[in-house]
């Protein structure tokens, strides 16, 4: 039998998860790779919400982990579009040259 | 008859709306006949009831006249009234008379003159504003008479605008007499205070009744206004604006500061001398300031060039006997002295006119010479005027009034030996300068060639004000030449007769005799010492004592400059500390304080999305620590 993994441990486990993707988004310069990082960060709060689900033995939680990656599809494919507007009109892309609106 | 007094302030008022409005479409004759004619009607209007009040004077010799409510506060509701009696008779008369003989003057004299019908339009509201000064009921329409004098007397000074020089003059004189007005003002604001009324008749009723005599508030309120008047009349210490207010022209001189508004300083201290009795300090105050003006301003026309600078020290001269006068109680003698001065100096002032318009412009005495048989109209009516002025005896007007004065300034109560002596010395030196004045300009070899013939216009106001000058006298013919004090019965009802010593006729004829004499002398130095032998008065002048105190006296005792020293340095001083307004500095501060923040706070818009993304981190955080904080 799978031992019942306490609930702690799985939000422990989102936070570090959390923190990490913040960290590389704050970090990264490749739109990209914040991109991705914010990916990560979507991610850590989905298993956020399994934990919690799994605490009570509710459905709810795997429920709005779907919510969660049907948005993520969403907003990745807005996100790579604008990305690709950025490459266009920027012909690179580290995010801070898009710093137009400085002052 | 009495009802159409209000017309006598109102048509010159008149005269001044149309000629503001219209005055530039009127041709030059019609200005000068609404400017002229104007006061004219009002010299008329003056007359006949003049003739109606003394034939059947009104009940209490006096007749009041309420137009309509001024203003209308709780308790105290100022109306616009004018009351007449054998005061405000006489100054209405002086106004109205030689106002109109200057005026008839001025249109001839002004001919040319691109400001015509500004300057007639000026001199009818002095002329109106003069008029409700003297006819005003209470102390509040007074001071907007004496408020609206001020006015015309800048305008006027500062006429020809055009010279930066003349604003200044006319500056200065405003800024002087305001220094009166402002201390007329505060007593004015005591005397409403202590006594719940400004109607004149009330206020010196009220007075009486009420404070003891010398009280403080008495003496306080009579000497706030003597301030205001010593403004106005161009006395100790505040005479200096009067020299150079001749920067304006003759005519303005002539009206202005020489008969009627430096007198209006007289005219209050004689209306409210009720208040002066009650507070004996103020009066002999009066009289000192008016003994040593007399003597400063004598001496410092003595040595003047400018022959309407002569002339401007010789009027406050004349207005310190006035005061003189006033101070030892002598006030229908001090009224007598002002009608005998506004006919001779008015004239002398426009023969000084003549002069100059005929001398190419030119004010200096030494640069003119041999117009006594050149221009003999004024030669005549000029000297008639000087010799008034001298106070020559038994013939002139000048004789009797300021002989009335100094008999007065010894046998008066408050009178004294010094007061007589200083007057006495006085008439000395005014002989001298106004002898001077004649010898120098119009006696000796002709210096220059006549540029402008004097026309009827101008002549006509000379011959009538010299005819007044000579017979202006005979209304007040002392003890020992007649007796027929008609001026002083006339104004018994104004002023009490004091209880002088009039049955020492003897006394008064040996005084008589001593101020002849020392007129006659004056008359004879001034003979010696600028037309026999010129060349003792240059040898005089260049002596060390003699240059040192001829600069002096120019410089009219030198106030300009202790004035300049005492409050005019120290106020640009403390205007150039604060050229950057220390008050203002709090605004400022409170605008660069914004701008500051500003600049700080632009600095966090990077416009870099890291950064932001940062920003936001952060703020979750900080969030989150205080709900773990308070939880």
């Amino acid at each position: 039998m799978i031992a019942n993994v306490p609930m702690e441990h799985g939000l422990i486990l989102a936070a570090i998860l959390f923190a990490l993707g913040l960290a590389g988004v704050l970090v990264r310069r490749n739109i990209v790779f914040m991109l991705m990082s914010v990916e990560v960060m979507l991610n850590a709060v989905g298993l956020a919400f399994v934990a919690a689900g799994a605490r009570w033995g509710q459905v709810d939680g795997q429920v709005m982990f779907i919510f969660i990656l049907t948005m993520a599809a969403a907003e990745v494919s807005v996100g790579l579009a604008l990305v690709l507007q950025m490459h266009h009109s920027f012909k690179t892309l580290d995010a801070d040259v898009a710093s137009k609106m400085k002052g | 008859m009495l009802n159409y007094l209000y017309l006598i302030p109102a048509l010159p008022f008149a005269g001044f709306i149309l000629l503001a409005l219209l005055g530039r479409r009127l041709s030059t004759g019609t200005v000068a006949l609404v400017g002229a004619g104007s006061v004219g009607l009002s010299a008329l209007l003056t007359l006949l009831i003049g003739i109606d009040f003394v034939a059947m004077p009104p009940a209490g010799h006096a007749y009041t006249r309420t137009l309509w409510t001024w203003m209308q506060f709780d308790g105290y509701s100022p109306s616009v009234s004018f009351t007449l009696d054998p005061l405000s008779l006489l100054m209405m008369f002086v106004i109205t008379f030689v106002g109109f003989l200057i005026h008839l003057y001025s249109a001839e004299f002004m001919k040319g003159d691109e400001g015509y019908s500004r300057f007639f339009a000026y001199m009818n509201l002095f002329v109106g504003s003069m008029l409700t000064l003297v006819l005003a009921d209470n102390l509040v329409l007074l001071y907007l008479g004496w408020e609206g004098v001020g006015l015309c007397s800048y305008l006027l000074i500062g006429f020809w605008y055009k010279d930066p020089a003349n604003g200044r003059a006319a500056r200065k004189a405003f800024v002087v007499t305001r220094v009166g007005d402002t201390a007329m003002a505060i007593g004015l604001f005591l005397l409403f205070a202590n006594l719940g009324t400004l109607n004149i008749q009330e206020l010196m009723q009220a007075a009486q009744g009420r404070w003891p005599v010398g009280s403080e508030t008495a003496v306080l309120a009579a000497a706030l206004l003597l301030g205001g008047a010593l403004g106005k009349s161009a006395q100790l210490p505040l005479q200096t604006w009067l020299p150079d207010a001749m920067a304006g022209p003759t005519p303005v001189s002539a009206l202005i500061h020489a008969a009627t508004m430096v007198t209006a300083g007289v005219y209050l201290i004689a209306r409210t001398h009720v208040l002066f009795e009650l507070a004996p300090v103020v009066q002999s105050a009066v009289a000192a300031i008016g003994a040593a003006t007399l003597l400063i301003a004598g001496m410092s026309a003595l040595a003047q060039r400018d022959i309407k600078r002569v002339l401007a020290y010789s009027t406050i001269s004349q207005i310190g006997y006035m005061f003189l006068a006033l101070g030892v109680g002598a006030w229908s003698a001090a009224m007598f002295h002002f009608m005998t001065h506004a006919f001779f100096k008015a004239l002398l002032f426009l023969g000084a006119g003549v002069v100059i318009l005929a001398q190419h412009h030119e004010h200096d005495m030494f640069r003119m010479g041999g117009l006594k048989h050149r221009l003999p109209w004024a030669f005549w009516t000029f000297l008639i005027g000087s010799a008034s002025l001298s106070a020559l005896p038994l013939v002139t007007a000048g004789f009797y009034s300021k002989d009335l004065i100094l008999w007065q300034a010894w046998s008066s109560p408050s009178g004294g030996a010094l007061l007589w002596a200083a007057g006495l010395l006085g008439a000395f030196i005014t002989s001298l300068y106004t002898f001077r004045m004649v010898f120098v300009t119009f006696f000796g070899a002709p210096k220059m060639d006549i540029s402008h013939r004097p026309g009827a216009a101008m002549l006509l106001p000379l011959a009538l004000l010299a005819v007044l000058s000579i017979i202006g006298g005979f209304v007040e013919l002392p003890a020992t030449l007649g007796d027929k004090p008609i001026f002083s019965e006339f104004m018994h009802t104004v002023f009490p007769v004091h209880a002088t010593e009039h049955a020492d006729t003897g006394t008064e004829l040996l005084f008589q005799v001593i101020a002849s004499l020392v007129s006659l002398f004056g008359i004879y130095a001034a003979y010696l010492y600028f037309h026999r032998s010129p060349r003792m008065a240059e040898k005089l002048a260049q002596s060390p004592a003699g240059a040192a105190l001829q600069k002096y006296w120019y410089s009219g005792w030198g106030f300009d400059r202790l004035y300049d020293r005492l409050f005019v340095r120290p106020f640009i001083w403390i205007a150039r500390i604060n050229k950057d307004d220390i008050v203002d500095s709090g605004y400022t501060g409170i605008v660069n304080l914004n701008r500051a923040v500003h600049n700080v706070l632009s600095k966090t818009q990077t416009g870099n999305i890291r950064w932001y993304a940062m920003g936001l981190a952060a703020g979750a955080v900080v969030f989150l620590g205080i709900i773990f904080m308070f939880h």
